[in-house]
């Protein structure tokens, strides 16, 4: 009897909460991953930022706007998506062009735009309007793609990446470059070229390599190598290097690492923070966190896969790979597998609007998967 | 032309679309596991290699000096020990307003006012959290001074750091040798890991022969440091352990020197330059090591300015100089009982033989007139009186007679021409000629002929021949003991810093075979003749235990000497005074060597000095115990 009532007020309380999240257009699994995701980021935060109060609220407030933002998305429906995705690429590009020449006047690199109440990133724009616009482009159009189709993509993907690359800041171009190529790609990209790319570009490479200067191959070496640099270039990968390998399997315990704590480790709190959960948790923490990521990229990509129009499904795609190499590219820089650039590890890096960017576009994920047209119906 | 319409076809998409998926998937688990992968290599495998430079990183080894060995005299006098010096030092982030701090420590008279612009920059080449001295050696009044003042001065604090003290100043200073700051030959040489924290070491003398001995071995404090090089105490919320190791004092040596006889030995010479050399026959003890003018080594320890540091090596005299190891002269006369014996082991002489001195020696076959010295003409003598009054005459004619290849074989097992083997370093050979060493001394072939006129020079110690005042006193040593002696030195033991003490064994040399007992003798009634009816009979008057020794006057010109030079150059053409002396004449318990530059005659300005020398350890009188005299307080309050 009493199994039965506690299992009815169980079923009760599933029942009620999947009918509030239905009514959200929200996805459960995915939320519960955020969410875990978003908590043990800021427990590694307060840590990394030497217990800072002050950066735990400041995050907390910029994860409660972008859920906001999120919340607001899931009701956009994929036509109305659509409709916006060439105005919001537009005004996107346009705001580029704003940053790009009062930067000029500024004379220096120029990424913010301040409108007053808070400072505003337009390239973070872009990470959701690039790939908006080429499912936009290609909805119509049958796949694979034609030349055609290719170049009209490679100009869309071309244009804000540049714009976003001279500012300078690599990492986000490289971020939206991704969003834009992976949609090409998982809209069947033939295999020869996928193949022709990449064997141009090892032929470009190596081409590159005999007419480089000595000095200029010196500093793609060290790159390669930090070693040889240990104080200048090298100081960041070698520092975030040895937190990671002394904190072993099982980490040296929150708050006691000390190559965080003690600020030899550079951008603790921010595009190395990474490292932090690998110094203070061990490889143990890592693979806690590196699951946690999967997770939510494969539940992403399941997502996508129950949308039946091609708008949807491409869109969705690309946001949940593209999260996937924000994850990869920090990971890997960290761990110094992949060259330094500034990407942060979403979601628990501190700072900058990508949080809001991010669950803005988990939020229009969820919107495509909610609205998807069921067959039959 | 093949153009063809092509229109969507769902089926097919829905085809790419899953293809693409499912190796978009596969594409992220390589990726995945290749991460966990490096993460694994870097955290399991290397694990151990960046604890280490985690750990490298994290904790500084702050390094804690040993004191140094203190140093005693036979007595168990303390003659270098440590003393704590003070000096001002600031942290620029703990001072509100430096150039504000910076003047009112001017306005005290803590800093030089010509030196705040170079003190201002030493302070801001460093960081900000270090502690920069500004002011290095404080007298006792600026302490006060400051100590008054010290609460309007937040982020300026005293600091000590221990350095050298030698109580009584300048005595056995050419012994002792000295500390000072670590230079670059020094790092060379050294252990710069066992060093590091240490600011001071020994140079010359015992401090430095002993340096590994009086360095002891430093201890260190582990620190928690972060980027910045700042020492903090917690990493994140934790304070971690740190260890330390105490560091371990040096050891003491115990000298040979007598503090008595070198104070005897110093009084003596005076303001004389000149050296003395006092060592017990029975063990090669060195009693006293004295050469002036000296030296305080104390103001090397402090610190010494270049232009106090010139002062001492431009002087004309030298005080820098240890002559006693480092100077070389004619032997002199010094040299006739050697000379006297070389004859009785070869029997060219008979000792009992008058011969007649008219003041000259005429050498056979040749022009040549060797004249007596100031002494003038003797008249008929034998052997020992030839020893007691000196007569050039006799021994021009006894060394002729033995040949310089045979005096030169003679002398050398008495140490002529060779170190001494004293436990300090610096030490000169001084040079023993003979006609083999001149074939290949000199380059121009009509150079190295030997000419006979030389060898009748030999005979009284003037020519080629150089010795130094420690190789005399090993000399007389020789003579005292009938051919048997002791490699001198000067640390007769060390005690560790548990109070245990650890002798260390005087080194016999090979004994001089072949010289009879009664040849040692005779010639040792010649040296007691000089000390009493001789040349030297002077010095013996109202002694009360028997004396031997020989007066010797060393030649430093032998050009006619020109009116017109002024009265300071005609004092150092002068020639070299000598005195070598052992006493007790029946169970010699000191033997000793004096040179006096510039001294004129032996007899009159160096056997006195010995004579107080032998008073002074054998009576234990004459001379106050100098620790009576200038004790180390008084020393201090100057």
């Amino acid at each position: 009897m009493i199994d039965d009532s506690s299992y009815a007020r169980t079923r009760r309380t599933l029942f009620s909460s999947a009918r509030l999240l239905s009514v959200l257009n929200l996805d459960g699994p995915l939320l519960l991953g955020l969410g875990a995701l978003a908590i043990y980021g800021l427990i590694i935060l307060y840590s990394a930022s030497g217990q800072s109060v002050d950066t735990i609220v400041r995050t907390v407030m910029r994860l409660a706007l972008g859920t906001a933002a999120m919340l607001a998305l899931t009701h956009a429906s994929p036509n109305v998506l659509r409709r916006l995705a060439p105005w919001l690429y537009l005004i996107g590009v346009l705001l580029l062009l704003v940053v790009a020449v009062s930067g000029v006047i500024g004379k220096g690199a120029q990424r913010w735009l301040n409108l007053g109440l808070f400072k505003f990133q337009p390239s973070e724009i872009m990470k959701l309007a690039v790939p908006m616009l080429a499912a936009w482009y290609l909805h119509d159009r049958p796949l694979p793609p034609t030349w055609s189709s290719l170049l009209m993509l490679g100009l869309i993907i071309f244009l804000p990446t540049a714009l976003v690359a001279v500012e300078p800041d690599l990492g986000t171009a490289a971020l939206i470059a991704a969003s834009g190529a992976l949609l090409v790609l998982m809209a069947g990209l033939s295999m020869r070229i996928i193949v022709m790319v990449l064997l141009g570009t090892v032929a470009a490479a190596l081409l590159g390599w005999s007419s480089l200067h000595e000095y200029q191959r010196t500093r793609v070496l060290t790159f390669l190598n930090p070693q040889t640099d240990p104080l200048g270039a090298g100081y960041h990968i070698i520092q975030s290097q040895i937190a990671l390998g002394s904190g072993g399997l099982f980490g040296k315990g929150w708050m006691n690492g000390s190559q965080a704590q003690l600020e030899f480790l550079p951008e603790r709190s921010t595009d190395f923070i990474f490292a932090v959960v690998g110094e203070e948790f061990g490889l143990i923490g890592l693979i806690v966190l590196l699951a946690l990521y999967l997770f939510i990229v494969a539940r992403s990509v399941w997502l996508a896969m129950q949308t039946n129009d091609t708008f949807s499904r491409l869109l969705a795609l690309s946001l949940g790979l593209t999260f996937f190499v924000y994850v990869f590219i920090n990971a890997g820089m960290v761990s110094g597998l992949v060259p330094v650039v500034g990407v942060p590890l979403p979601l628990v890096s501190y700072g900058g609007t990508s949080v809001v960017t991010l669950l803005a576009g988990f939020g229009i994920l969820m919107g495509l998967y909610s609205h998807r047209k069921l067959i039959g119906s | 032309m093949n153009s063809q319409v092509r229109i969507k076809n769902q089926w097919n998409e829905q085809r790419i679309f899953a293809q693409r998926t499912f190796a978009a998937m596969l594409v992220i688990t390589v990726l995945i596991l290749t991460l966990i992968g490096r993460l694994s290599y870097l955290q399991i495998v290397r694990h151990d290699y960046y604890m280490e430079l985690s750990q490298g990183n994290r904790v500084r080894l702050d390094p804690i000096p040993a004191s140094r060995g203190v140093i005693l005299d036979r007595g168990g006098n303390i003659l270098a020990n440590n003393e704590p010096a003070y000096q001002l030092e600031l942290v620029r982030e703990q001072v509100p307003d430096l150039n504000d701090t910076l003047k009112r420590l001017v306005n005290l008279g803590l800093i030089d006012p010509d030196e705040l612009e170079d003190t201002r920059r030493v302070i801001f080449s460093r960081r900000s959290f270090d502690d920069v001295p500004v002011r290095l050696r404080l007298t006792e009044e600026e302490i006060g001074r400051f100590a008054v003042h010290r609460h309007e001065f937040p982020g300026v604090d005293l600091a000590t750091r221990q350095t050298r003290h030698y109580p009584f100043g300048q005595l056995g200073v050419h012994a002792l040798g000295y500390v000072s700051a670590i230079s670059e030959q020094d790092l060379e040489r050294i252990d710069r890991a066992a060093y590091a924290g240490t600011t001071l070491i020994g140079k010359l003398g015992v401090e430095s022969a002993y340096e590994p001995q009086l360095h002891g071995r430093n201890g260190f404090r582990q620190i928690l440091v972060n980027a910045q090089g700042r020492s903090v105490q917690r990493q994140g919320a934790y304070a971690p352990v740190l260890r330390s190791q105490p560091p371990s004092a040096g050891d003491d040596l115990i000298l040979s020197i007598d503090l008595r006889t070198q104070q005897a030995a110093e009084d003596g010479l005076g303001d004389h330059r000149g050296a003395v050399v006092a060592l017990d026959p029975n063990t090669g003890d060195v009693l006293a090591l004295a050469s002036k003018p000296g030296f305080d080594p104390t103001e090397f320890a402090r610190g010494i300015s270049r232009s106090e540091y010139a002062t001492l090596s431009d002087n004309i005299d030298k005080p820098l100089l240890n002559r006693a190891l480092r100077g070389t002269y004619p032997s002199g006369s010094t040299i006739k009982p050697v000379i006297a014996l070389a004859g009785l082991t070869y029997h060219v002489v008979d000792p009992n033989k008058q011969e007649f001195c008219a003041g000259v020696f005429h050498l056979p076959n040749s022009r040549l007139l060797f004249r007596e010295g100031k002494t003038g003409r003797h008249g008929w003598l034998d052997l020992t009186h030839a020893i007691a009054k000196s007569c050039d005459v006799y021994f021009y004619g006894l060394a002729a007679t033995i040949g310089a290849e045979r005096i030169a074989s003679f002398m050398t097992p008495f140490g002529y021409g060779a170190l001494t083997g004293i436990d300090i370093s610096g030490e000169k050979p001084g040079l023993l000629p003979s006609p083999e060493w001149k074939k290949t001394a000199f380059k121009r072939k009509e150079d190295q002929v030997w000419f006979p006129g030389e060898t009748v020079n030999f005979g009284v110690g003037q020519g080629y021949l150089l010795v130094t005042p420690l190789q005399l006193a090993h000399v007389a040593s020789v003579l005292a003991a009938s051919g048997k002696s002791f490699r001198p030195r000067l640390v007769t033991g060390v005690r560790d810093a548990a109070g245990k003490i650890q002798t260390i064994a005087p080194v016999a040399e090979p004994a001089i075979q072949g010289v009879s007992d009664a040849d040692w003798e005779l010639v040792r009634g010649g040296m007691v003749g000089a000390a009493t009816y001789g040349t030297a009979a002077a010095m013996s008057k109202g002694a009360t235990y028997s004396i031997a020794g020989k007066t010797g006057t060393a030649q430093v010109f032998t050009v006619a000497r020109s009116a017109s030079l002024s009265a300071k150059v005609e004092e150092r053409l002068k020639d070299h005074a000598w005195f070598i002396a052992f006493a007790p004449v029946e169970a010699p318990r000191i033997a000793v060597a004096v040179l006096v530059e510039n001294g004129g005659f032996g007899a009159s300005a160096a056997a006195p000095i010995a004579r107080k020398v032998m008073d002074a350890y054998l009576l234990r009188q004459n001379t106050p115990n100098p620790a009576e005299i200038v004790t180390p307080e008084a020393q201090a309050d100057d």
